[in-house]
């Protein structure tokens, strides 16, 4: 007994016992396989991709022959069709706005006591789960100029024709909007819903014999108590809305009328796996990387500053 | 539109209001399943009736021969075959990993583990977009394109939301346990399975039902590393249905193809509901 931990200092670090560093061996085995796995399919294409975005690459020359610096950077500042789908980009996140007005309305009247909210909350839920290939092929035809459920509604009501949802610039916008606010408004209602119930009822009564009416406890307690959520769902939103992709490939032919639905993602796989300049959309995806790292960081350091909690 | 319950009792105005609410509710979630219900009414009608310029919603007649037609697609059916083929080992072995990361990084002490965690969630912030490039260059070159490993092989590893998740489950659990364990003679495997295992049993199973759905329903990732139609994914599948059967506006097809496809998901939804909208509310909720 004496002799074993007389040997142990020499032979372990000073102030490790032999079973923490027992622990700390499995420890770390046991975390291995994700580490290995960031080490492989995150941290070494990171920093591939941007390497790549320094040359003409087109995923079979070799990058280091064709290093151009930073040339494809400049030339997408001036790339036309860059701006147009970072545009499209940007617009498509009108959205999301819509969606929290939306879902912050139904989950505070769902989180009164109102008969089968469990049942409602369910239908707002169902796009969500949905696949989005199959939804966006359902919207797709609902979109359809001359035979899709909108233009029929339309042309029954007012007996002129719809517009052509997805064949014009403009309008087509205007369906992606819908169709991705239809698809993620069951998270923000259930999201909305668990923070209103995380709201002491005593607040309100307090409220209420304070004088304040439904419109004032709303403006003054709900709003400011389901902030977190609102930071969340507009952090998460703009990080997922950068990414779309999905939509305009399934939708839409060729990013659309005059590539009037493409987004960035869509531009960047164009050009990666259509055109092969994969230096060029590596470039693109690092520009990406940058705008979601900032949206990030201001996530991080802004949610002290604009986001109240209940303690 | 006063939406405040103030509790305690009710007033004859607030259950007119609840009423109204009510009937408001339901109005607009006929609207949102309205499209789904739709696309299964599509799915049972004649190619006639639905390029007909009057609206209707029943089938007339009710014809369910795009479904036999669909199951007999050997695209379709591989299709399936192939999802399923990435979804289980991804499922088993990747669950596997993901939680026993989990409990290290919850209740294991060890040198670099912050710094190591840290690094994981920063993947999580890391665009598909920003990585598919050199990952598909990746996979070209170790010629895993012609098959399902690109799709298998990154899940084996784990998965990060389904780590930070099952963490932050684990962390309300005192660290007593782990050092009662251990006086018991326990090895740290046998920490985790027979102690830690047990107790986050419902929170991995609602997170691996997520992470199915989530393969289930993935399509960029298959339609970049798999070039051969043997390997195709059923999302990429009934994308191509869709482009194939456009132009000739088979829609009852694509549509039954889309129905069949959604499936499997909204009945696990409709299982598990409860543990996945709670599961999903907490992520929110902890940011």
């Amino acid at each position: 007994m004496a002799a074993s931990t007389a040997a142990n200092p020499a032979k372990t670090k000073p102030h490790m016992s032999q079973m923490a560093l027992q622990e700390q061996r499995w420890g770390r085995l046991f975390v291995a396989a994700p580490f290995i796995g960031f080490c492989l399919f995150s941290a070494f294409p990171i920093v591939f991709a941007f390497v790549a975005s320094l040359s003409n690459w087109t995923g079979t020359n070799s990058i280091l022959n064709n290093f151009i610096g930073f040339k494809n950077y400049a030339e997408l500042l001036t790339d036309a069709r860059f701006w147009k789908t970072m545009g499209t980009t940007v617009i498509y996140m009108i959205g999301i706005p819509i969606g929290m007005v939306l879902g912050l309305l139904i989950a505070t009247a769902m989180n009164r006591k109102i008969p089968g909210v469990k049942i409602l909350r369910t239908m707002y839920y169902v796009p969500v789960i949905s696949s989005l290939v199959a939804v966006a092929i359902l919207w797709a035809w609902v979109f359809n100029y001359d035979y899709g459920l909108f233009n029929i509604i339309i042309k029954a009501i007012s007996g002129g024709k719809g517009p052509n949802w997805l064949g014009d610039e403009t309008w087509v916008k205007v369906a992606m909007i819908i169709f991705m606010t239809w698809k993620g408004l069951g998270t923000s209602i259930i999201l909305y819903l668990s923070g209103l119930q995380n709201i002491p009822r005593d607040y309100y009564e307090a409220a209420t014999i304070d004088g304040a009416n439904g419109w004032q406890a709303f403006r003054n307690i709900t709003i400011p108590l389901v902030s977190p959520v609102t930071f969340y769902l507009l952090i998460t939103g703009i990080i997922g809305g950068f990414q779309v992709f999905v939509e305009v490939s399934v939708m839409v032919s060729n990013g659309g009328t005059n590539y009037s639905a493409a987004t960035v993602v869509y531009y960047l796989w164009d050009k990666a796996f259509k055109s092969q300049q994969m230096g060029y959309g590596s470039a693109m995806a690092f520009i990406l990387a940058i705008i979601i790292f900032i949206v990030t960081a201001i996530n991080f350091y802004g949610q002290d500053k604009w986001v109240k909690t209940i303690d | 539109m006063a939406k405040v319950s103030s509790g305690g009792v009710q007033s004859k105005g607030s259950r007119a209001l609840d009423k109204v609410l009510f009937v408001v509710l339901s109005l607009g979630a006929v609207v949102m399943v309205f499209p789904l219900f739709y696309m299964i009414m599509c799915s049972f009608m004649t190619k006639n009736q639905i390029l007909s310029a009057n609206f209707s919603v029943i089938p007339n007649p009710w014809v369910n021969g795009m479904y036999t037609e669909v199951l007999h697609r050997g695209l379709f059916l591989s299709g399936i075959r192939n999802s399923l083929t990435v979804a289980i080992p991804v499922l088993v072995v990747g669950g596997f990993t993901s939680s026993l990361a989990a409990f290290s990084f919850a209740k294991l002490r060890f040198k670099g583990r912050e710094q190591m965690f840290l690094a994981l969630l920063a993947t999580m912030m890391i665009p598909f977009a920003v990585v598919m490039i050199p990952q598909y260059v990746m996979f070209t070159k170790i010629g895993w394109t012609n098959s399902l490993l690109p799709l298998i092989i990154p899940g084996l590893f784990g998965n990060v939301s389904i780590i930070f998740f099952l963490r932050q489950n684990l962390s309300s659990i005192p660290n007593d346990m782990v050092d009662a364990a251990k006086i018991d003679g326990c090895s740290f495997f046998q920490i985790y399975y027979k102690v830690f295992l047990p107790m986050m049993k419902g929170a991995l199973m609602t997170q691996i039902i997520l992470w199915f759905m989530g393969i289930w329903n993935d399509y960029l990732a298959p339609t970049i590393f798999v070039q051969n139609q043997k390997w195709w994914t059923l999302q990429v599948v009934i994308r191509s249905f869709n482009d194939q059967y456009a132009v000739n506006s088979n829609y009852p097809l694509i549509m039954a193809a889309s129905v069949i496809s959604m499936l499997p998901t909204l009945l696990l939804f409709f299982f598990f509901q409860r543990y996945i909208i709670e599961s999903m509310a907490l992520s929110g909720v902890k940011g």
